[in-house]
């Protein structure tokens, strides 16, 4: 279903991807993890047509990204690490505006839209504005949306991140049961080993660009002579700290507080 | 089509809830209609070209139209640092719907704001020189929001944070305010004045509105139309192109 094969991405002279190789069959759940700026997440805007690799070749059903954008986009749907929800509408607008960029019939995406945020419970607060949502409400209202339409692919990258043990369980509940009955691929990255053990059937472990081990749960702790994932993970990667540079978005979300008080 | 639709009532959505907003950018525009236009009205009369407010309201329009759909361009910025924008770059969609929709919903904000600040002018004491002018200046506040929506959204493609931001509002936008003829005469100017408006693509507009309002044309309609629609042309075109270029 993905085929990715030497992949590398370089963002001036800073590597962040070096030639990764992996592949995930239909119906399966991969887990993607590795330490904070293992680049992870550009692995996955490359993955979802967002960047351009700079070497290497991907394929999503059988379709190149590079080429063929707009089909590659109708394989997938994706929950961003960080917020992508339009917080001057209400979530029921977000929800629609989803459901209309990917041609959801309108009839499919009213009951599908009340289904999912009865489900993540924000259908009493469908018309309050995004902006006045906490940041664990968000987070389910970014899952509900990315769950509106129904892709063949479904990436998610850190999507439990600032989630209570509540919304972690019913998310994942809900993603092994569309991975059983619609055979969904599922492509997910988390910090959680727990999770990544519950769900996934496969794991590549990726640090500084490039990858590290890839198996089964029970394979990489057999690999590593460990007794947990989390053991495991810490044999492969080390335990030093990893620094992400900050972004601009910081600084601009200061300024734009400002502006509206 | 969904998605042109979608994102056009989104920039609309966002124009109508943010009352504060919506006043704060027509206090700009009533702010020179009540300094320049009163303030400099009476040395004016004195060198003999009638009334100033008569002669700077149409410019106040074009300026309020230039200001809001560049900046609605512009504020893609914004939808890129929060996020947003990725949600619009992913969908199966093509981009150059994604872009005509945020570019149509600018500029019909900006029309509406043009139309507000019309409104005010009239009750500030302008006076078309007939009735008919109003929808005739109508299609000219058009052609400039289209033009100026969509060098927005180009630029908006492009810049990446606030000192962008900066840039072109200082260099680019309030230099084609000032130089477009939409608080001076454009007869008499010297030579390297007269080139440098020429070549500002809200001078036409301007000349266009004022043309049609006071009946007082440096160029004349037919020419102003077909210049602003090849710019229009030009810009959408460009702005189609960065914004299929963009990366997040």
């Amino acid at each position: 279903m993905i085929k990715v094969q030497h992949l590398v991405k370089t963002f001036g002279d800073f590597t962040a991807v070096r030639d990764i190789s992996f592949e995930v069959a239909q119906g399966e759940i991969f887990a993607f993890l590795g330490p904070n700026g293992a680049g992870k997440t550009t692995t996955i805007k490359m993955l979802t047509t967002l960047l351009q690799p700079t070497g290497g070749s991907i394929e999503l059903d059988g379709l190149d990204p590079r080429t063929s954008q707009k089909e590659a986009r109708t394989r997938f749907g994706i929950v961003f690490q960080d917020p992508s929800l339009d917080a001057e509408q209400t979530a029921y607008e977000n929800m629609t505006l989803h459901g209309i960029l990917y041609h959801v019939p309108r009839q499919l995406r009213e009951t599908r839209t009340e289904y999912l945020l009865k489900l993540f419970e924000l259908w009493d607060r469908r018309d309050s504005y995004v902006k006045t949502f906490s940041g664990g409400m968000r987070r389910r209202l970014e899952i509900a949306r990315g769950l509106l339409h129904t892709p063949r692919i479904l990436f998610l990258d850190e999507p439990t991140l600032g989630l209570d043990p509540q919304s972690r369980n019913l998310l994942w509940n809900h993603v092994k049961h569309l991975n059983e009955t619609e055979r969904t691929t599922v492509f997910l990255t988390t910090h959680y080993m727990d999770e990544a053990e519950r769900v996934a059937h496969r794991i590549a472990i990726i640090d500084h660009g490039a990858i590290v081990a890839q198996g089964t749960p029970a394979e990489l702790k057999q690999q590593t002579a460990t007794g947990s994932l989390e053991g495991a993970f810490l044999a492969l990667t080390g335990s030093t700290l990893r620094d992400e540079a900050a972004s601009s978005a910081d600084q601009l979300r200061q300024v734009s507080k400002m502006w509206r008080k | 089509m969904g998605a042109i639709y979608i994102l056009w009532l989104r920039e609309l959505k966002r124009y109508v809830r943010s009352r504060v907003q919506i006043v704060v950018s027509l206090g700009q525009p009533c702010l020179y209609l009540l300094a320049l236009g009163f303030g400099l009205g009476p040395v004016f009369r004195q060198a003999g070209h009638g009334s100033y407010l008569q002669f700077m309201a149409p410019g106040v329009i074009g300026m309020t139209v230039l200001f809001s759909s560049v900046f609605s361009g512009i504020a893609m910025l914004w939808d890129r640092q929060f996020g947003f924008l990725k949600e619009t770059l992913v969908a199966p969609v093509p981009r150059i719907q994604i872009m005509l929709g945020r570019t149509l919903g600018g500029a019909t904000v900006a029309i509406i704001q043009g139309s507000l600040i019309l409104i005010i002018c009239l009750v500030a004491g302008f006076r078309p020189h007939h009735w008919v002018a109003i929808p005739a200046a109508l299609l000219f506040v058009v052609m400039i929001a289209v033009v100026f929506a969509a060098l927005g959204t180009a630029i908006g493609s492009v810049i990446k944070d606030m000192q962008g931001f900066q840039l072109v509002m200082n260099f680019l936008v309030m230099p084609i305010f000032f130089l477009s003829g939409a608080l001076f005469p454009l007869a008499n100017l010297p030579a390297f004045m007269a080139v440098i408006t020429r070549l500002d693509p809200l001078t036409y507009g301007v000349d266009g509105l004022r043309g049609v309002l006071i009946n007082a044309w440096h160029f004349n309609a037919a020419f102003d139309l077909s210049i602003l629609a090849m710019i229009a042309v030009v810009f959408v075109t460009t702005g189609a192109y960065l914004f299929s270029k963009i990366e997040v």
